[in-house]
Formats: structure tokens, sequence, C-alpha cells
């Protein structure tokens, strides 16, 4: 992997090119930016794994950066490996010693790959910028997902209400309260028994 | 009893069976194991999550672990192999074009790798451009057999025909799209090709190189000397499993359980060719191949040091690293056969003597020497006959390098 390239280490720091690969649109842009923010001018985005030969021949990145989920990583190696006859090195990750921030990468779920020879200082604040946006963009999926399935919930919980109020009477708090109770009765979720509420009110109710 | 839980990396392909048996049908239960399978998207991910420990064990390529052990890896780590998840289930597989024009120059639909490269060979010196060929990944046994079948019938790998690679799901596609002329991949890859893409399987591992290994069990070396009780525990739920799955009665069924979502997400028709050994290999022509994808039979477990130093001759051959004679011990010394053997002895399972074995030798069936009852080692070597003795390695090499 070791391969020599004599790199102009007098090049101000946001001259490095730095490839960012990724099919989530979303997510590589807000890399982008972040890369940018930082002084990095030369950077490239790429979605589309087919253009990444290309790219690279084109572009002669210093840094790649590409998504753990994308099943291309192994073509991607192989491409770097066969690209050693260029003369265009590429290694994993900046430093073997640096376990640490490999383990952060990899649970962030991205991996970096480097030209050879490149000085670690310069190339560990990228590194550390795309983990923590890749972490950032898990957050944000992950909180979205929740309120998404927060707003179902609620839906599913309102039809159960409107159930126990046309069929028992019963007004919105005496409802919820029912609902509520038989959930701990049962050591099932509220949104559990009002989704079964309304499963059966279906199955029983009159044929539309 | 509270279980251990142990989790473990694998690739949709059909030789993660035995881990998934291992799993579905309470083998590994029995064993006092939880064991938690991760689908990944790719080799990568197996070899770097394996290396840092997210992964207690993976389903690995059988030369990933020697590449480990060697620190061709960033995240080198010494890794062991203590166990085989089976022999073959690779095929080569070609385009509908190619394998017209395969056939123009002879190309039997024998699936003998003889013959079939022969005929390819006369194609490719025809040809007004270069072939592109893909496979799964640089370190693997399909790059290396794919390699040693194109030499031996006089192709010249990277000279006369491109190789690429691509992860297993998409090379059916790639081929459909014109994108790659042929591949090399485990099953149901082939089969899905001839399904989905109109391509042709052209011929099989089990062809090329009779008997060998293709999938192993692959774990950190430091790791399992601090964990022998488990991993023993772990040989033995993959041992029972092996040979539930080597029983023909029970093929439907795993092809059931494999074609659900998080296993392959393949119907179970695409599943079973692999398992039964009876093939649609393209063009309405069918091919019984009894050694397909060999689960228990015939020592399939076992881990031969001399597969492992094979891998390392071939390491060596496509420049992937320099031959020290310290080296090859080490490659071969990867494949642990003393710790398999310690696992499986309590059970009286019937094991070779030897650790390492000329390949090439046996030409059919043969009884061996072995620990008890009789076993019957499956014909091994490959398909130019040339063989390798591992107490050779150095002339072997000498020769390859020709």
């Amino acid at each position: 992997m070791q391969i020599e390239r004599v790199d102009n280490f007098a090049m101000p720091l946001q001259d490095l090119a730095i490839l960012v690969i990724d099919e989530n649109r979303i997510r590589a842009s807000i890399i982008e930016d972040g890369l940018r923010e930082a002084g990095h001018l030369r950077v490239t985005v790429v979605n589309e794994i087919n253009e990444v030969a290309r790219v690279i021949e084109r572009d002669m990145p210093d840094v790649v950066v590409i998504d753990l989920e994308n099943p291309n990583r192994d073509r991607l190696e192989h491409f770097f490996s066969l690209s050693r006859a260029l003369r265009k090195p590429i290694a994993m990750f900046v430093d073997r010693s640096d376990a640490a921030a490999i383990e952060a990468a990899v649970e962030a779920g991205v991996s970096a790959y480097v030209v050879d020879g490149l000085k670690k200082e310069r190339v560990k604040p990228i590194l550390d910028m795309a983990v923590s946006r890749f972490n950032a963009f898990a957050r944000l999926t992950r909180e979205l997902e929740q309120a998404r399935s927060e707003l179902e919930d609620r839906k599913v919980i309102d039809q159960a209400k409107a159930i126990l109020n046309r069929t028992r009477g019963l007004g919105e708090a005496a409802a919820y309260a029912l609902l509520r109770k038989t959930a701990m009765n049962q050591n099932r979720r509220i949104v559990d028994i009002a989704q079964s509420l309304v499963t059966a009110d279906s199955l029983l109710g009159p044929e539309e | 009893m509270s279980l251990i839980a142990l989790s473990a990396g694998f690739l949709p392909l059909l030789d993660s069976v035995l881990l998934v048996l291992a799993r579905e049908k309470g083998f590994a239960a029995a064993e006092g194991l939880d064991l938690h399978l991760v689908k990944e998207s790719s080799w990568a991910n197996i070899r770097d999550r394996a290396a840092l420990g997210h992964f207690d064990f993976a389903q690995m390529l059988a030369p990933m672990p020697i590449a480990a052990t060697l620190g061709l890896n960033p995240l080198s780590v010494p890794m062991i192999t203590p166990m085989m998840l089976g022999l073959g289930n690779n095929g080569v597989t070609v385009s509908a074009e190619l394998r017209a024009r395969m056939a123009d120059a002879g190309a039997p639909t024998t699936l003998e790798a003889g013959p079939v490269g022969a005929a390819l060979a006369k194609v490719v010196r025809a040809a007004e451009r270069k072939l592109r060929f893909g496979v799964v990944h640089q370190t693997s046994s399909h790059n290396y057999e794919l390699r040693y079948w194109l030499m031996a019938s006089g192709i010249v790998p990277d000279r006369d025909i491109e190789i690429v690679v691509l992860p297993p799901p998409l090379l059916p596609e790639a081929l459909g799209s014109g994108g790659i002329d042929g591949y090399c991949v485990g099953e149901p890859w082939n089969t899905v090709g001839v399904k989905t893409a109109g391509a042709h399987i052209a011929t099989v591992k089990a062809s090329i190189w009779r008997s060998s290994p293709d999938k192993v069990i692959g774990m950190r070396a430091h790791w399992a000397e601090a964990n022998s009780e488990i991993v023993a525990g772990l040989i033995r739920a993959v041992h029972h499993a092996a040979v539930w799955c080597g029983e023909r009665d029970n093929h439907q069924e795993i092809a059931d359980i494999m074609a659900a979502p998080h296993y392959l997400g393949l119907p179970a028709e695409r599943i079973l060719p692999a398992l039964s050994g009876q093939f649609d290999i393209g063009g309405g022509v069918a091919a019984r191949v009894p050694d397909h994808f060999v689960p228990y039979a015939g020592a399939a477990n076992f881990p031969w040091t001399s597969h492992a130093a094979w891998f390392y001759s071939q390491m060596v051959r496509w420049g992937e690293v320099e031959h020290i004679p310290e080296r090859a011990r080490a490659a071969a010394m990867t494949f642990r056969p003393d710790v398999y053997r310690s696992a499986l002895t309590p059970l009286g399972v019937p094991m070779p003597l030897a650790d390492s074995k000329v390949e090439g030798l046996l030409a059919a069936p043969t009884e061996v020497a072995s620990t008890s009852r009789t076993l019957v080692m499956g014909p091994d070597g490959f398909f130019d006959g040339v063989r390798f003795d591992p107490e050779q390695i150095e002339a072997y090499i000498a020769a390859q390098r020709g």
C-alpha cells in the first residue's frame, strides 16, 4: 500500500483535492458544505459510482471519502490498487496507528482513502469533519423518523378515541384514560392498544 | 441458561448458509451461543468491522484472513481460520453473445474447464476489443481461480482480458447491460444471471479446482485465543449445521430459509440449484454438478494449511506480496486445523490425520487416513493437471513466474 509520491507540502491547506462518494445526495451535500466552510475549495461530489473512475482521472484527488453502506467499496479499492501503476497511490485512512480515529469513522459509517505521503495533520481535520457530519446526518434521520412515527401514533390514538366516543359515549379524556389503563394492564404500548381497537372496529363495523 | 451473544457479518451468498442454519435450526443455541448475523454490503466492510472487533467473527473469502495476517490490509490484525464453510459454489458466467462466440470456437456445454477455456482463448485472440470479466474482490478465491483458469488456457489476465471488481448482487445486472462480458461469483448469482440477464454458465469452480475452498470463518487471532471455549462451541454448531445442510431431504427447507429478505432475499427456486447441483446453465441446457457445493462431505470444513499456502502462492503470482519463506509459513498457519480438531474430537467426527495435502493427488474419491470411522475425500486438484505440493512452494512459484 505504501507508494512513493512527491507531495507538495508547501501548498496551502485548501488546495487539497477532496472527492466525496455518497449515493445519498442530501448527506453528500451536507459534507460538501462542511468542507467548503472549512476552507476547502476543491471538493467534488459523486453520487453515481460509474463516474468515479473518470473523476479520479480528471481531479486526481488527495482524499476520497465514501459511505460504508456503499456496495461499491470493493470496486473502489480495486480501482485504487490498479491506479498505483498510474502513480496515484491511495491508501485507506490517515494513519494505521490512529485506531481511535478509524474506529470513530467506521462507527459513523464513513471510510476515507488518502494519497500516500500526505501528512496526518492535514487529513485528520477532513476525516473528523466527515465523521461529525455523518453522525449529525444519522441523528437528523433518526429524529425525522421518530417525529414521523409519533405523528402516526397520534393519528391512531385519535381514531381510537373517536371510536370509544361513538360506541361508549366517552369523552376525550376518559377515552384516553381507558386506553392508557388497558395498555398498562396488558403491558403494551398505548398505540398498540389503539391500533387493535381501530383494526377490530374496521372488522366489526358496518360494511361500506 | 443465558446464551453468549456472538455477532458475525455475512454477505448475501449461498455459502453463508452454514451460519444461517447454525442460528435458524438451533445448533448455535444448543452450544450456548446466541448468533447475531449482520448482512453487510461489501467485503471491505466485513474486513474492517472484523478487524475492529465490531464482529466477533465473519464469513470471509478464504484469502482474506491470510491477507490480514500478512499485513496487506489497512487495518491489519492477525486473523485465523478455524473452519471452512464448505467447498465449491463458484461458477464462471458469460453473456449470451460471448457464449455464442465460444460455442462457435468449440466450447462444449459440459462445463469442463479445459475445453471451455480453450474455446475462450480462441475468442479472445480473435476479439476486436478486450473482454472484461468481473470478480467479487481482489483478495478472493474467485479472482485467483479465474486468473488460474485463464492463464492455464493461454489467456494472460490484465493483458488479454480486463478484470474488474463488482459486488456479487450487481454482477448479473452489469452483464445484462453490457458493462462486463463475464464474471466469476458464488451462487446464487450465476443462476440469477441465467434467469435475469440471459447469461450462460460456462464453467464451475468444481471443474477448475476440484474440492476447493471458498468461504471461511475468519476471526482475530488474539480473540480466538482468549475465547477458545466459545470458538469450540461455534465450530461444533457450524459442524452440525454442515451435516444437516448436506442432507438432500433438507434442501427445500434450506432454500426457503435462505430466501428470507434478511438473508438472500431471492425466490427459493433461484437458490435450490446450488444445493441440488441441478442447473439451468442457460439456453435451456441442463447440467448436473454433484460436487457444486459441498457443505460437509469429504472433510469440507477442515482447514487444510495447504489450501492457505496455495492462496498465498497466488498472492505472490499476482504481485500482491513478495515471497519470503517466513511469510509463506505465516500464511499457511493462518488456517488452524488444530483448533478445528480440538473442538470436534469429543464428538468423534472423522478427521484427516494430516494438516496438509498435495493438491492433485486424488483422481477419484479415495478413503484417507482419519481419526475414526471412514473418511472418503473427493477428487482434488486443478483442471490442467499441475500439482501443488506445499513442500515445494518455491518451485511452484518459480514455475508460475515462468
